[in-house]
């Protein structure tokens, strides 16, 4: 069987599945204090405004700059952060607002996987504890009885089975991002949030990590939600990808159509941005002027119309809404 | 000290010899730069690569004498720019020519520049330690070299500090400072690595006009290929501590010799490939106090590796015009290279 063949027999049967994940109408702000009773005088509005969905099995990728609000849809879907709006539904219940034991018990099913190996490990843990302590969280069990358990989870992500009496410190910033991956696995999650698992990596490392990720995710039937700065790492992970700027999603499309067809002026600057790694690709390179705006006074209309090379008259009054311009493919663009 | 060269165009801009260089451990020097030699032409861009731990920035900072005193340490061969030996220079000589002659802009721009001087005052530091000119002049200056890298209300800017700018702000400052004593060649190290990549482009591109420009030379320091692929004329890809390859961009990104160059290309995910699998590289480089003393660097994780590149170093040679590898598999001073090679493949097929 070719790639596309594969790729093509996975779109297909994702199609008959559940959502197990959607958002509607998501907005995190951060409050911003000032003065001397610090008074709340301002929000960053980080994400504004969200709404996607995620099938089951399914990988959705979220791509944009710094600043742009992925990371923060991440936390807040995990409930890490609280949201200011909107609905987050998984398997069809609302969790936006549930606290407290509630929360706890639905967390079983959602984890994340972070950054930084370096410093999301405990140093004072040894590597055993950190994998059974989701697990320790849950379930009445000791850890003696989970070490055989554990063990074997450490071989499936690739480590010796000796990693069990190690510490963090003494792996490599791949390995301990397996040990973050293991830790993530423990509790045999539905969902799970990586969230830039491989910037922190050498690029022959990255490539080990990538592919475990997608070996996992068909073993444990797992859905991803694979936050990333970097446009061809996130290509190649997701089976669609949401483009965000300034806290609002642009552009969702699946991942051949988004590579192919770009629609919103910034994906299409974002991927001509990218240089690649092949001298024969001489592209037509839309170099952006200026910086992001500050998410804490973001412009009228359509965030990105301080930038945008096709800018009308329009954009910098009425926002755009997110529709589907063609089948699955969503743009938030006045020229569609 | 130019005299065997028949005039100073000939002379490459900057020529490294067998440079070594060592850190100090536990009251051991070991070599993060192990016989390193090449020449950069005028008006070249030259990308270094590797991963992380391959010498790349140690090598940058031995020519610009910038390692950490007491513990870095150039411990052999030799650096000459201009045909002038550098590498043995006292500090205040090099003073002139850093910042002058040669200088470096470095990955993370808030780290490099300083907090509490205005941005106006940094770029004029470095021309007023180079040449004689009024204040107002340097100021003066100093405003121009803003605007020619892109910066906008220059003469705002010139007074304010740099916690008042973002990233892709804060390493245009950067690179006025730097081309301020318009040097012959810059160093830039991971100059983009930081930043987002529409800002990543805008750089490139700037980098690329003020080379034209200035008719200067760069040596590019990056993990990324696509960098490389973007603005480089020719490439040094480097492992643990040594060139495994050097070439012409396009004949590096068509025709990759070196086995660790091959899987660095296959390892990343490219946009207009649908790859189901990538390449990986298996096991780790071997730590600076580790390194295996004979044969090949990158023999313990290399698919391709024969008995002999366990015991026998190779060295770079030529495997096609212009296109150097340092590979027992091209070298034809040993007889089961390239030939021995298609044997092996020929025998795992049947």
């Amino acid at each position: 069987m070719t790639t596309r063949d594969f790729i093509q027999e996975r779109i297909d049967s994702l199609q008959n599945r559940d959502v197990l994940l959607e958002v509607q109408n998501l907005k995190t702000y951060y409050p911003v204090t000032g003065g001397f009773f610090k008074r709340v005088v301002g929000n960053v509005k980080a994400v504004d405004d969200v709404s996607f969905s995620v099938r089951k099995g399914e990988t959705l990728g979220l791509v944009g700059e710094s600043g742009c609000g992925k990371s923060t849809t991440g936390r807040t879907i995990l409930r890490l952060l609280k949201p200011t709006d909107g609905k987050i539904l998984f398997e069809g219940k609302d969790i936006t607002k549930i606290s407290g034991s509630r929360l706890q018990k639905a967390r079983r099913d959602f984890q994340m996987v972070f950054q930084d190996p370096y410093a999301s490990l405990n140093p004072m843990q040894m590597v055993g504890d950190i994998v059974a302590e989701p697990i320790l969280n849950y379930e009445k069990r000791s850890r003696k009885e989970l070490e055989p358990e554990i063990k074997k989870l450490l071989t499936r992500v690739g480590l010796p089975e000796e990693a069990y009496y190690k510490y963090a410190h003494e792996f490599s910033g791949g390995q301990r991002q397996r040990i973050g991956i293991a830790r993530a696995l423990a509790l045999n999650p539905k969902l799970i949030v990586a969230d830039e698992p491989v910037s922190a990596l050498d690029v022959s490392v990255q490539s080990q990590v990538l592919n475990l990720l997608k070996e996992l995710q068909i073993e444990f039937d797992l859905t991803y939600l694979f936050i990333a700065h970097d446009l061809s790492v996130v290509k190649h992970m997701s089976d669609r990808i949401g483009v965000m700027y300034l806290g609002n999603l642009v552009e969702l499309a699946s991942n051949r159509d988004l590579y192919r067809e770009p629609l919103h002026p910034y994906t299409q600057a974002l991927i001509s941005a990218i240089p690649e790694p092949n001298t024969a690709i001489k592209k037509e390179r839309i170099v952006l002027k200026g910086d992001v705006p500050s998410p804490q006074n973001p412009p009228t209309g359509c965030p990105f119309h301080t930038r945008c090379p096709m800018a009308m008259e329009v954009c910098s009054k009425d926002k755009p809404l997110l529709t589907e311009v063609r089948p699955g493919h969503h743009v938030a663009c006045h020229l569609y | 000290m130019s005299a065997n060269y028949a005039s100073n165009h000939q002379t490459p801009l900057l020529q490294v010899k067998n440079l070594q260089t060592g850190f100090k451990i536990d009251g051991d020097y070991f070599n993060a730069v192990e016989g390193v030699s090449f020449n950069i032409q005028r008006k070249q861009i030259v990308g270094v690569v590797g991963e992380s731990g391959c010498g790349k920035s140690v090598m940058s900072l031995s020519i610009m004498q910038l390692l950490p005193a007491g513990i870095g340490k150039i411990r052999g061969g030799e650096i000459e720019f201009e045909g002038e030996a550098i590498s043995k220079l006292s500090d205040k000589k090099m003073n002139n020519i850093r910042g002058k002659d040669i200088s470096m802009i470095f990955q993370e721009p808030m780290t490099s520049l300083n907090p509490v001087f205005t941005i106006g005052y940094q770029i004029q530091e470095v021309i007023l330690n180079h040449e004689k000119i009024s204040k107002k002049e340097a100021r003066n200056r100093s405003i121009s070299l803003l605007k020619s890298v892109g910066i906008p209300r220059a003469d705002k800017i010139v007074d304010e500090y740099p916690h008042q700018l973002s990233g892709g702000m804060r390493q245009r400052v950067m690179i006025a400072m730097a081309i301020a004593c318009q040097p012959k060649l810059l160093i830039a190290d991971e100059p983009t690595t930081a930043l987002d990549v529409t800002v990543q482009a805008q750089i490139l591109e700037l980098l690329k006009s003020i080379q034209e420009a200035n008719d200067m030379s760069i040596i590019l320091i990056t993990h990324d290929l696509g960098v490389v692929a973007e603005i480089c004329d020719e490439v040094l890809v480097m492992y643990a501590g040594k060139i495994v390859e050097r070439a012409n961009v396009e004949e590096l990104f068509n025709n990759p010799k070196h086995p660790y160059t091959d899987l660095l290309m296959k390892a990343i995910p490219k946009m207009d490939e649908d790859v189901e699998k990538l390449a990986t590289i298996d096991g780790l480089v071997p730590s600076i106090t580790n390194m295996p003393q004979v044969g090949c660097r990158f023999s313990n994780r290399c698919p391709k590796a024969m008995p002999e590149c366990m015991t026998i170093t190779p060295q770079l040679g030529e495997v096609a015009a212009g296109h150097e590898a340092a590979c027992l598999l091209y070298d034809s001073s040993w007889p089961s290279g390239e030939k021995r090679q298609k044997e092996r493949e020929g025998a795992s097929a049947v």
